[in-house]
């Protein structure tokens, strides 16, 4: 705590610009290349459903909520098919294969990674919290972090009461690719509320607590071999960059900190592999890893088994 | 000690109680905001007609992805995906007959398209497609009916003849002419919409609406006599009733 007070007016400074001290050692680039490497992410996938319609070449088409590659390989958002399931749909062949492919290449690369590297969303709640920071906006009502597990359950029941896949009428990630594809109308709306939402009301509120989605998506990373993992944790100088950036603050500690007993990887279910922490780190705590999916959880466990053991044996004399 | 654990844990408990509580009642609340606008979604503006092959409105709403997969293949621009404002569920497509009807592509492309079947892979005759139906709703407007010469809906008619055929009428206003009257036959108008892009007055007189808006229905219960007779080769009653004779007193045949 006495260290925390000490460095107080330098944690105040770094909160309003995390990733200063990362910049200034190791290079803008190095800082700042998770960033921008997602943004042209985010910016490529939209480009090239915008793009299909105009050229001869049928790249992909559809939107977020179902696609086709090159006029064959089916993409289906799984949890929209999973709504279409609990109505009582029995789904052609094409979405069942697109919704497994999505399903599978989320695994691979995350689960989470949808949100940080492709969401529409995710640049829109990104600019809310880049706001805060800048404008020091603190107020935030907090909800718990596992509202979007209510939400989800939600979605997934509403559509055997009522018989319609109700998600999708409100669903904001489908809206603006709708959106910007098909026509917005006053979807643009739901956009300003969210944005605002996260800006004046709650931080990180949508893609961090509510959004069903993310959720969703985070219980396939559950289990994914790529993972961001605290592997110099040792070397960390507690400057408090990463929670500054991180949109899901709550799963550092456990990483960064040996003393609570848990592994260097960062929650699998919650992190989005944004890769921000890697970015503002100047002491490059953090890495991408690839672990093998059945040893990542044994891993954790028995790191945290072999902690609790040394502190037992410390405490008996 | 153990006192002071079960006060923690109690408190825990508690704390456990109210947060589970406090999120079902939130979820509670979303959940019948949600289904409010689930509801609302059902309503159906009248002029928005479903692409070919649409599974019944209901079912519809359960298995459409609203990927615009259909939009995008559809090689007229017919379609289009519905926006939060619009009175159909936001996100579905649709079309307005008015704008632009549906050619009746015979290798249905949009349907082809379709990943979820919410458009029917079993439509391979475009025929056979029940968007809607034409309905004349307007007698007192259409040109036709005042004893003009227009029946402009009857020749633009992808199936002339036989979705739409003319009936000779008496024009009672000059008393020596005939008036045709365009006659739509339910079952065998696609909905397609060429007529009502066609008619040439400001407003439509002839216009396409959802097959159950169109169209009326027979009580279950109701048997068509002269069809019964033809099923069973025979007729039920006897073909001529001879109803008892009531003659004043006194009279005989």
């Amino acid at each position: 705590m006495s260290t925390l007070k000490s460095n107080a007016p330098k944690n105040k400074r770094t909160e309003r610009n995390p990733g200063k001290e990362a910049t200034e050692t190791l290079g803008w680039w190095a800082a700042h290349r998770f960033l921008i490497l997602r943004r042209l992410s985010q910016l490529t996938v939209l480009t090239l459903f915008l793009i299909t319609p105009l050229i001869s070449v049928k790249l992909i088409e559809g939107n977020l909520s179902s696609s086709r590659i090159l006029g064959t390989v089916p993409m289906t958002d799984p949890l929209l098919a999973l709504q279409t399931l609990t109505a009582l749909h029995a789904l052609e062949l094409t979405a069942v294969v697109g919704a497994l492919i999505v399903a599978g290449l989320y695994w691979l690369v995350g689960g989470r990674a949808f949100c940080s590297w492709v969401c529409p969303v995710n640049p829109i709640t990104d600019l809310a919290a880049y706001l805060r920071r800048k404008l020091e906006i603190r107020n935030s009502h907090r909800l718990p972090r596992n509202a979007r597990y209510w939400v989800l359950g939600l979605v997934l029941v509403l559509p055997l009461v009522t018989g319609v896949l109700v998600w999708e009428l409100v669903n904001p990630v489908a809206m603006v690719y709708r959106g910007l594809l098909f026509g917005m109308g006053s979807g643009w709306m739901l956009i300003v509320a969210i944005f605002l939402f996260d800006l004046l009301v709650s931080q990180k509120g949508w893609c961090g607590h509510i959004c069903p989605l993310g959720a969703f998506y985070g219980l396939i990373g559950k289990v994914s071999p790529l993972t961001v993992s605290a592997v110099q944790r040792e070397k960390c100088d507690d400057c408090m960059d990463c929670y500054a950036i991180c949109p899901e603050p709550q799963i550092l500690p456990a990483a960064l900190k040996p003393a609570k007993g848990d592994g260097p990887l960062l929650n699998t279910q919650d992190c989005t592999r944004c890769g921000r922490c890697i970015d503002v780190c100047s002491q490059q705590v953090f890495s991408f890893q690839i672990n093998k999916p059945d040893s990542t959880d044994s891993q954790c466990r028995t790191q945290a088994g072999q902690q609790t053991i040394t502190d037992q044996v410390s405490e008996t004399p | 000690m153990s006192k002071q654990d079960d006060k923690v844990k109690s408190l825990a408990r508690r704390r456990f109680l109210t947060d589970t509580a406090q999120a079902a009642c939130a979820t509670g609340l979303l959940g019948l905001g949600l289904t409010y606008v689930a509801e609302k979604s059902k309503a159906h503006d009248a002029l928005a007609l479903r692409p070919p092959g649409a599974l019944p409105e209901e079912e519809f709403l359960a298995s459409c992805l609203r990927c615009g997969l259909c939009v995008r293949d559809c090689p007229w621009d017919t379609l289009k995906l519905a926006t939060p404002e619009d009175l159909i569920a936001s996100g579905t497509p649709y079309f307005t007959a008015r704008e632009i009807p549906c050619e009746l592509c015979e290798d249905i492309p949009c349907v082809l398209a379709c990943p979820s079947g919410a458009l029917d892979p079993a439509l391979t005759d475009i025929n056979d497609s029940r968007m809607g139906l034409a309905a004349l709703v307007d007698r007192t407007n259409c040109l036709s009916l005042q004893g003009l010469r227009c029946e402009v809906c009857y020749r633009i008619c992808p199936l002339i003849d036989e979705a739409i055929t003319l009936k000779r009428t008496r024009n009672e206003r000059t008393g020596v002419h005939t008036a045709f009257e365009p006659v739509i036959n339910p079952d065998v108008c696609t909905g397609c919409g060429k007529c009502e892009e066609a008619c040439v007055l400001e407003e439509a007189a002839i216009k396409i609406f959802p097959r159950d808006l169109a169209l009326g229905q027979l009580g279950e219960h109701y048997r068509l006599g002269w069809e019964e007779a033809a099923k069973a080769g025979k007729s039920f009653t006897p073909d001529i009733l001879d109803l008892p004779d009531r003659l004043p007193e006194g009279v005989t045949l």
